[in-house]
């Protein structure tokens, strides 16, 4: 084990001494700034405008869904933007030579690296999620439900894409690698708006690409699946909304996405093992 | 290829651009897979992650961690290497040291210049004591006082009983570095040389004389082979330092009035290009 936490520690040290962890901190502390500021002008409205309580509670939920949904995406780009360069870059400049050559298995390094990623989204999720669920209580009043579920599920969705990108890294060059995980989580985006909107026009053929989409690259579907446990039932059930209930993906995808990213690990292993260097 | 080096000794191996010397260590520690044969390193096959204890390596083009300092790498490779803190705090300032980096070991390592990345990759390579030393171009950044470190830091790593193998393009280091080489191209060993003997084995000779005829260069054959009289010089390499001695009375004896003899060194380039030969082009 101490292998895996020396590459571990030094990958999130990496990421500490670039700036990497400050720059997505402040990021995210603006975003909560402007959500706050939103959602406080929304409030303020409210008080002028005399809107129902009730339909108050609805709206505020739904924003606070946008702004998860925000996290959700900023997650997963950050996710694949941070770890793009990591094994690729350090194969192609050399950097990989001297450390491949200590008395440690290769897959320690890969694992090393994607255990210290995993530690640091860990961390940005629960801030970006939790902060954001927090501001929503804070200044709205809204608490929605299974937030603990929520917040792993989108956590879930980083990893895979982290994974994905680690994977890619093995094979292909920094660039190249940006280009692909970046393009199937645009598939996985794209499926899942279709699926939605199969709901709408009941078409088969939507449904099954937007489920083809979605087993190619299972990061939408997670989230999906996050934003339908997290969001008020009765939001969820209003048609209109972007995170409407009409076609969910089923805990069997949430399944199939945690052996997805066991998949891709395998494999990334495998391809790092057997690859010149 | 076939090879084979000797614990405790630096072995160097020498080729032209493209002949395979960089592949050939990126084989034997597993860096790249061979298409087929065998490779051992300390008994072990090539690549074993558990002989990779007693080895040690400098990549050529050495590239790293930019934003550590010198201290940090060479922290962060000992621990690679299973190294407790205390040894650590023990071997890291004695290697900055050794090196000449004492005054930068705080610094980090985007201020060094290519020199002092070298000479940092090299403590690195030594970081854990190896049996084994794998260089790959070390000295190809340095300046004239850096280059004579290195070879001192090679000499001393092969006294303590470590082998050393070593891939450099700089001829005269190896000429002055290594026991034995290896002159390789298009992937095959060519041959091999134990420089502290081949010294002996052939010796280069300019002569100039009065009276150089055919029939008294016709005659130092049995000694020598002789390039085309120019004047009345000739350049001639015998077999052996042996039979110096005997070509000069023979020339002194046969009338040739002699007033130059003078044996020459022949340097490892004109071996390397009588042995390797000219460049092909790529």
């Amino acid at each position: 084990m101490r292998p895996l936490w020396v590459v571990a520690s030094i990958t999130f040290r990496e990421a500490a001494r670039k700036k990497i962890l400050w720059t997505a901190l402040i990021v995210g502390v603006g975003f909560l700034i402007v959500f706050a500021a939103g959602l406080y002008y929304q409030m303020a409205d409210f008080r002028t405008s005399g809107v129902p309580p009730f339909l108050r509670y609805q709206i505020l939920s739904a924003m606070l869904m946008v702004g998860l949904y925000t996290v959700d995406l900023l997650a997963v780009v950050m996710t694949i933007l941070t770890s793009v360069d990591t094994i690729s870059g350090e194969i192609a400049s050399g950097t990989i030579q001297a450390i491949a050559t200590k008395p440690i298995a290769r897959w320690h390094v890969l694992i090393g690296k994607w255990a210290g990623f995993v530690a640091m989204l860990a961390i940005y999720v629960a801030g970006m999620f939790g902060g954001t669920l927090a501001v929503g209580y804070w200044l709205g009043g809204v608490a929605l439900q299974n937030p603990l579920r929520g917040g792993l599920l989108v956590y879930l969705e980083c990893l895979v894409a982290l994974t994905a990108t680690f994977l890619m890294g093995t094979w292909f060059s920094t660039l190249t690698n940006g280009v692909i995980v970046l393009g199937l989580h645009g598939l996985a985006f794209l499926g899942g708006w279709l699926e939605q909107m199969s709901g709408f026009a009941q078409g088969s053929g939507l449904v099954t690409l937007g489920v083809v989409s979605s087993l190619i690259m299972p990061t939408e579907a997670v989230w999906r699946r996050a934003a339908f446990l997290i969001q008020p039932p009765l939001a969820g059930a209003l048609q209109f909304t972007p995170f409407a209930n009409i076609s969910v993906p089923s805990g069997a995808m949430v399944g199939y996405s945690g052996f997805y990213l066991l998949a891709l690990l395998a494999a990334a292993i495998y391809h790092f093992q057997r690859r010149d260097l | 290829m076939s090879l084979s080096v000797s614990r405790g000794e630096i072995f160097g191996f020498l080729g032209p651009n493209g002949a395979g010397k960089s592949t050939s260590i990126k084989m034997l520690l597993g860096l790249v897979s061979p298409s087929g044969g065998e490779a051992y390193v300390l008994g072990a096959p090539a690549g074993d992650v558990k002989i990779r204890r007693k080895v040690g390596f400098l990549p050529e083009d050495f590239r790293f961690y930019q934003w550590l300092t010198a201290t940090e790498l060479l922290e962060f490779h000992g621990r690679l290497c299973g190294m407790d803190a205390g040894r650590l705090r023990e071997r890291v300032p004695y290697l900055v040291d050794l090196v000449g980096l004492a005054p930068h070991r705080g610094k980090r390592l985007q201020s060094f210049s290519k020199g002092m990345l070298q000479r940092i990759g090299l403590a690195q390579a030594l970081v854990h004591d190896p049996e084994v030393i794998f260089l790959d171009e070390p000295t190809s950044g340095l300046d004239p006082m850096g280059r004579r470190l290195v070879r001192d830091i090679i000499r001393a790593q092969r006294d303590r009983g470590a082998t050393v193998f070593l891939n450099s393009h700089i001829l005269s280091e190896i000429e002055i570095t290594c026991d034995q080489v290896a002159f390789i191209r298009d992937g095959e060993v060519v041959t091999t040389r134990d420089l502290r003997r081949w010294h002996e084995e052939k010796v280069r000779v300019r002569v100039r004389a009065r009276k150089l005829s055919p029939q008294i260069v016709a005659g130092l054959a049995q000694w020598a082979t002789c390039n085309p009289v120019d004047g009345e010089s000739l350049t001639l390499t015998a077999a052996s330092r042996e039979a110096l001695p005997e070509i000069l009375g023979y020339l002194v004896q046969s009338g040739s009035a002699p007033f130059e003899f003078t044996p020459q060194r022949i340097s490892l380039e004109d071996l390397f290009m009588e042995i390797v030969g000219e460049d092909r082009g790529l």
